[in-house]
């Protein structure tokens, strides 16, 4: 069969003008990195449904047009912006604000960093030079994803983060986006991680904006973490209901290392969050989970990998979809477990909610293994309410929509208890809540 | 306290209640018994307002006022308790979240204020307590991992917090060995009082010993065949049910 050529779509003509203005502002550091994303991006373009990896997820029709990258707000704007902002307000943290992807010193906390961490503005970075700079992309396989390689094309800001070794850092870093304005835009941020020997921090990251603004934030943590250290990150997507809102978490994994991450998600119309995990040492563990809640015509992504490529690696990946209105939940899973990753344990769940009958739930579970003595399982569950365990709740008082906001509830929690952060976990439920509140 | 006149209903075009009467007074305890797949469980699922079940003729009056019209939940508010044969697990759902869920979506419903958390802490440790609960079982999730006694024991725990007017017991002794079946009872016993009546369902004689009812009633192919005193449930443990079963069939 002959290969098809698509057309290059407004869209992709229009990401192709933007970086050839963009590419003469940006500070030199990375520019031969950028030119080689943005070549890849183009060879690709933007993934249909008839790429694979993108099958229930296709951008090319979703992406219309190419939004502008978001020019840096003036003060009184990231005044408002900031005073507004909702996303893990109530917890104690050092705060990185990002404003239309743009960081703001004077809403950030760099004054009060702990002492054995370093943050330094990526900008500041590129234009220095910075060795940390090398640490960026730590997972191969994400130079061929066209959404993050779209995000190392345009990245305008973000931040690199150095955590000593040994230090344990108590507060947490809050990565803060807040997206503000009343026309569409589009911002790339990416921020570095680099947690040292033996360290550990928390990360939390809250991404909130305008309803009715069709913009599109592409945003991208890199994460390395060093033999024996410890990663926490508890990510809160509370985008406005318009947004088509890309995002990408690559972590490269020391020995003994271990990461948590869990997503929630309730914002945007369209959302991917993508999640690379490379074991490059031996008996790292990782818990990767996801809580989405879906309403109105949404349509959230969750597509991860976990490569193992070291000896027993543990993974524990559980994903809770509730499906309300016509909205669509898509989780496509990968394990690999490379030939030399003996007595890798990795376990993948997926388990999906349906409260309508016009919802659907996409599962795509894949499991490649060239080791033979490994332990590896993957399960998938789609449902309604049990009628019963509603019968049984109604029968002691509940009216039925305190019945099933209890059902609910307890469906999700079981994603959202590995947050470590007690603060984090308390917030991800008060989103729970206020989306179940709102549905009535 | 409670009246079922001509109660027909079915299911997927079963009947299973051919126009059941059934009154039981202010105060009483009036046990149910009869062969299996006689209704008995049809009936406590209809009192308690199950949906499943489609109610052709009749009315249930608690307290002169028909409940039929109500949802399962507003019954509850209402006074009505099933202790369910098999209570379900709900993973997920912490016992003192549930409890304190139920008893104030009750209390909200009759117009009343919610109660405070040392308040409801102490009611549910007191009860706990009465019925043997260990505070490691109000811990876990609903009657996940919990043994059948517990289970019944824990159906208990909630018909005393919620201090219901109307109580159905169906077959509550099924699955208790002999010392949970005396606690359970000793839990029910404690709560018979004015103002509150029982409807207990179930297969034996055993129960009754543990739970004196005031009056009997078989029940056979979907209504009630024969009333009387508690002497009427050892005269069944001797005869059995086949009388029963050959007046039907004649």
């Amino acid at each position: 069969m002959a290969d098809v050529t698509n057309l290059r779509t407004a869209a992709e003509a229009g990401l192709s003008k933007l970086f050839e203005v963009a590419r003469m502002q940006f500070p030199t550091g990375v520019s031969i990195a950028r030119e080689e994303a943005f070549r890849y991006f183009e060879a690709v373009g933007l993934p249909s449904r008839r790429v694979e990896a993108f099958k229930y997820t296709d951008l090319r029709a979703a992406l219309k047009e190419a939004a502008a990258p978001a020019e840096s707000p003036a003060a009184e704007v990231v005044r408002a912006a900031v005073q507004d902002a909702k996303g893990f307000a109530g917890i104690e943290a050092v705060r990185l604000t990002f404003v239309n992807g743009h960081l703001d010193l004077g809403a950030s906390d760099l004054d009060r960093v702990p002492g054995q961490v370093t943050i330094t503005p990526l900008n500041d970075a590129l234009a220095n030079g910075d060795p940390l700079l090398d640490r960026l992309a730590p997972v191969a396989q994400t130079r061929e994803n066209p959404i993050y390689q779209l995000n190392a094309a345009f990245m305008a800001d973000g931040a690199l983060i150095r955590v000593a070794a040994g230090a344990k850092v108590e507060t947490p870093i809050h990565l803060r986006f807040i997206g503000t304005g009343s026309a569409a835009f589009s911002t790339a941020t990416r921020v570095l991680a680099v947690v040292e020997e033996g360290a550990e921090v928390t990360i939390l990251e809250s991404h909130e904006g305008p309803d009715g603004i069709a913009y599109q934030p592409n945003d991208a943590l890199d994460v390395v973490v060093a033999d024996r250290a410890r990663f926490h990150h508890t990510r809160l997507n509370t985008e406005g209901q318009a947004a088509v809102a890309l995002s990408t978490i690559s972590a490269r994994l020391g020995a003994e290392s271990h990461i948590e991450t869990v997503n929630l998600v309730v914002g945007a119309v369209l959302s991917r969050h993508q999640i690379y995990l490379h074991f490059a040492g031996e008996n790292a563990t990782a818990t990767v989970n996801g809580a989405t809640m879906l309403g109105h015509g949404q349509l959230a992504d969750s597509t991860l990998l976990a490569d193992h490529a070291a000896v027993g690696g543990v993974s524990r990946e559980l994903f809770k979809t509730v499906i309300d209105g016509d909205s669509t939940g898509v989780f496509q899973g990968k394990i690999i477990v490379e030939q030399i990753a003996q007595k890798t344990d990795g376990k993948m769940k997926s388990d999906c909610l349906l409260l309508s009958d016009d919802g659907q739930m996409m599962n795509k579970p894949e499991l490649e293994i060239f080791a033979d003595d490994v332990a590896c399982g993957h399960g998938a569950t789609c449902g309604a309410l049990d009628d019963d365990l509603l019968f049984y709740l109604m029968a002691r008082g509940l009216p039925k929509p305190q019945a099933e906001s209890l059902l609910v509830q307890a469906f999700l929690g079981e994603a959202v208890e590995a947050v470590s952060h007690e603060g984090a976990r308390a917030a991800l439920i008060s989103e729970v809540e206020a989306w179940l509140a709102r549905r009535g | 306290m409670l009246e079922i006149k001509n109660l027909v209903v079915q299911i997927e075009d079963n009947r299973i209640l051919n126009g059941l009467d059934l009154t039981v007074g202010d105060g009483e305890v009036a046990a149910i018994m009869g062969p299996n797949g006689s209704g008995k469980s049809t009936l406590s699922y209809v009192i308690a307002g199950k949906v499943d079940y489609e109610v052709l003729e009749g009315e249930i009056l608690l307290n002169g006022e028909n409940i039929l019209e109500m949802g399962p939940d507003e019954r509850a508010a209402a006074g009505v308790f099933l202790a369910f044969q098999y209570p379900l697990e709900i993973p997920g759902v912490g016992t003192m979240t549930f409890l304190k869920a139920c008893l104030n979506a009750q209390r909200k419903a009759r117009g009343e204020g919610e109660l405070s958390t040392p308040d409801f802490i102490r009611k549910v440790n007191a009860a706990a307590e009465t019925l043997e609960i260990n505070r490691d079982m109000l811990k876990r999730a609903l009657n996940v991992g919990f043994s059948g006694g517990e289970k019944k024991r824990m159906e208990i725990l909630q018909m005393a917090l919620l201090q219901p007017q109307f109580c159905v017991l169906d077959e509550t002794d099924s699955g208790l060995d002999i010392d949970a079946l005396r606690i359970v009872s000793e839990g029910v016993n404690a709560l018979r009082a004015e103002g509150r009546s029982f409807l207990v369902i179930t297969h034996y004689q055993r129960l009754l010993n543990h739970i004196v009812p005031d009056t009997v009633h078989v029940m056979s192919q979907g209504r009630i065949v024969k009333s009387g005193g508690k002497e009427l449930a050892l005269e069944l443990e001797a005869s059995g049910y086949a009388e029963y079963r050959a007046s039907e069939a004649a």
